[in-house]
């Protein structure tokens, strides 16, 4: 099976000398699951974004479920392509306000993807139960924890059936005791084989989920090892160092 | 000690305004009965004796004045609600070429909104009057045929005529209100945190519909308040139609009051219709808020 995610020599840069990203090489095989650590402004963000073109980029490859995408003006249709099949789960939901929870979910399967409504509410009920959330269908967004709303933003982005689920941070904006019941979810999307790159802080979902950790720094890649490997005997001084800093 | 407080502020707020009002009214009757003219509305239901090139409903100079004042504010609604229409549309679309991706639309948009805030609404109303109507001379413009005509008589719209006087006021307030709405428009689509444009865009939604059930939804409570000001405006400055020639309300009035000489009887007439109709405009707007507002709010 060809790589889900294929980045070679991604570079970007916002400003002159700066880099978001520095020739990252990278690929994410089907079902992994991939996590993405880094301190601050180290480029996962924008790493992540340029997956389903919310971010463009300077120059390198970018191949994502056998579709190209050009640094700069792509085609719309193949942006659009990709999106069918990419989902992502942001650190502020982003749920739209004004929709009822059903509606939020229901509306990319109806105006995408051309579902019935009645098809896309049957689905969307099953995906709400899944998460444990079913009871709160009719309600909006404002009336749920965060950790609710985040399981809902989960199941919007599972709607249009995925192969990809980009996730920037999802606990990040969480109380403490609301991280678990998302990260929960999550754990079930990847014991049912779903292929993720996750932006996370969370070692203990990175030990225990993670396939593999990638490490950034200043837009570059400074490893790829395995939990095992990264977190006990990280190969790098920079990963170890980063490593003590979220321990404490 | 805070309600005492703002509730004598209150008070003694009344009294001065009670004050002023009064001295006002004592000063005006006091005029009035010197003047040995009285306050006296008999004169309206005398003929009019001056001939109306425009009136939606019959009207010959042998009507009454009151008469000839209500051609003129059902002129002045005709030329507000067709501009408020107009310049929605025109704003609306240059409020979205703004903050769209097409560069060149952007700067376009740019362009226009900056030079029509920066001229003055007279000085437009002359241009579209003396230059882009009356400018035409006699020959006849009909890019579409049968359906659109255009001369220096006015423009023939799939069979209905709308005189020279009233193309160029319809059009000088609609492009003028426009690029204040296009401004209103913009800052409300703004407004709106950017993670919803990722949002949708992230669920391969296009860009027409996440404006449409997206964006604008939640805009709306921005846009709303700024568009009422601006309708308001639009209604205020329509009384520049003197200027181009329009029987509107306040060119009428003009007329009769250097006929009759019942200024202050007139202006009375003229200030309740402006304020009759405001309120009507702002009421409808709240209406509109109230129910956006409802069904965006939770
Ligand atoms: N829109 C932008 N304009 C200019 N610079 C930007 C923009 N977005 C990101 N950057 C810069 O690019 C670099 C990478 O940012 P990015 O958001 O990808 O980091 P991150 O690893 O996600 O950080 P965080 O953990 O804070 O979310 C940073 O130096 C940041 O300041
Ligand atoms: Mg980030």
């Amino acid at each position: 099976m060809p790589p889900i995610v294929k980045a070679t020599n991604l570079t970007k840069s916002y400003s002159k000398g700066i880099f978001a990203l520095d020739n990252v090489c990278i690929s994410v095989e089907p079902g992994e699951v991939l996590v993405v650590m880094g301190p601050s402004g180290s480029g996962k963000s924008t790493l992540i974004r340029t997956f389903n073109g919310l971010e463009s980029f300077d120059s390198g490859q970018l191949n994502i479920l056998g579709i190209t995408l050009e640094g700069h003006n792509n085609d719309e249709r193949n942006i659009h392509r990709i999106r069918k099949r990419v989902g992502m789960v942001f650190q502020q939901f982003n749920l739209f306000p004004h929709l009822s929870i059903i509606e939020n979910i229901t509306l990319a399967p109806i105006k995408v993807q051309k579902k019935k409504k009645a098809e896309a509410e049957q689905n969307a009920l099953l995906l709400l139960s899944q998460m444990g959330i079913e009871s709160h269908a009719r309600k909006y967004p404002s009336q749920l924890s965060g950790g609710e709303q985040q399981r809902v933003a989960i199941a919007r982005a599972l709607a249009l059936k995925p192969e990809l689920l980009l996730f920037d941070e999802p606990t990040s904006a969480l109380d403490p005791e609301r991280v678990n019941e998302v990260l929960d979810a999550m754990r079930k999307l990847a014991e049912q084989g779903m292929s993720m790159v996750v932006v996370t802080h969370e070692i203990n979902f990175a030990k225990e989920v993670g396939d593999r950790v990638l490490f950034m720094d200043s837009g570059k890649v400074i490893e790829t090892s395995t939990p095992d490997i990264f977190f006990l005997n990280a190969k790098h001084e920079r990963s170890r160092k980063f490593l003590n800093q979220i321990k404490k | 000690m805070k309600i005492s407080y703002n509730a004598t502020a209150q008070l003694v707020i009344a009294l001065i305004v009670i004050l002023v009002v009064s001295i006002l009214i004592n000063n005006l009757t006091l005029n009035l009965i010197k003047t040995g003219l009285g306050f006296n509305f008999s004169w309206l239901f005398r003929p009019a004796s001056f001939a109306l090139a425009e009136h939606p409903l019959p009207y010959s100079p042998s009507d009454s004045y009151a008469w000839a004042l209500f051609i003129g504010w059902l002129n002045s609604l005709k030329v507000i609600f067709y501009s408020l229409l107009l310049s929605t549309l025109i704003g609306t679309c240059f409020g979205l070429f703004r903050i769209g991706k097409n560069a060149l639309l952007r700067l376009v948009s740019a362009g226009y909104i900056a030079i029509i805030r920066q001229t003055p609404l007279l000085l437009q109303l002359m241009f579209w009057y003396f230059v882009a109507i009356l400018g035409i001379k006699k020959s006849i413009i009909s890019p579409m045929g049968n359906l659109l005509s255009i001369s220096n008589q006015g423009i023939n719209l799939l069979g209905v005529t709308l005189s020279a006087e009233f193309t160029s006021l319809l059009l000088g307030l609609s492009v003028f209100t426009s690029a204040y709405i296009a401004e209103v428009i913009r800052g409300g689509i703004n407004s709106v945190n950017k993670g919803q444009w990722e949002s949708f865009r992230s669920l391969g939604l296009e860009e027409s519909i996440g404006l449409y059930k997206i964006i604008i939804p939640q805009a709306l409570p921005a846009i709303l308040p700024g568009l009422t000001s601006q309708y308001l405006n639009l209604a205020k400055n329509s009384t520049l139609a003197i200027a181009v020639g329009y029987s509107d309300i306040y060119a009428i009035n003009d007329t009769i009051i250097n006929q009759t000489g019942r200024p202050i009887e007139a202006f009375i007439i003229l200030l309740l219709s402006f304020l009759f109709l405001n309120l009507f405009i702002s009421n409808g707007m709240e209406v509109l808020n109230s129910m956006v507002t409802r069904s965006t709010k939770l």
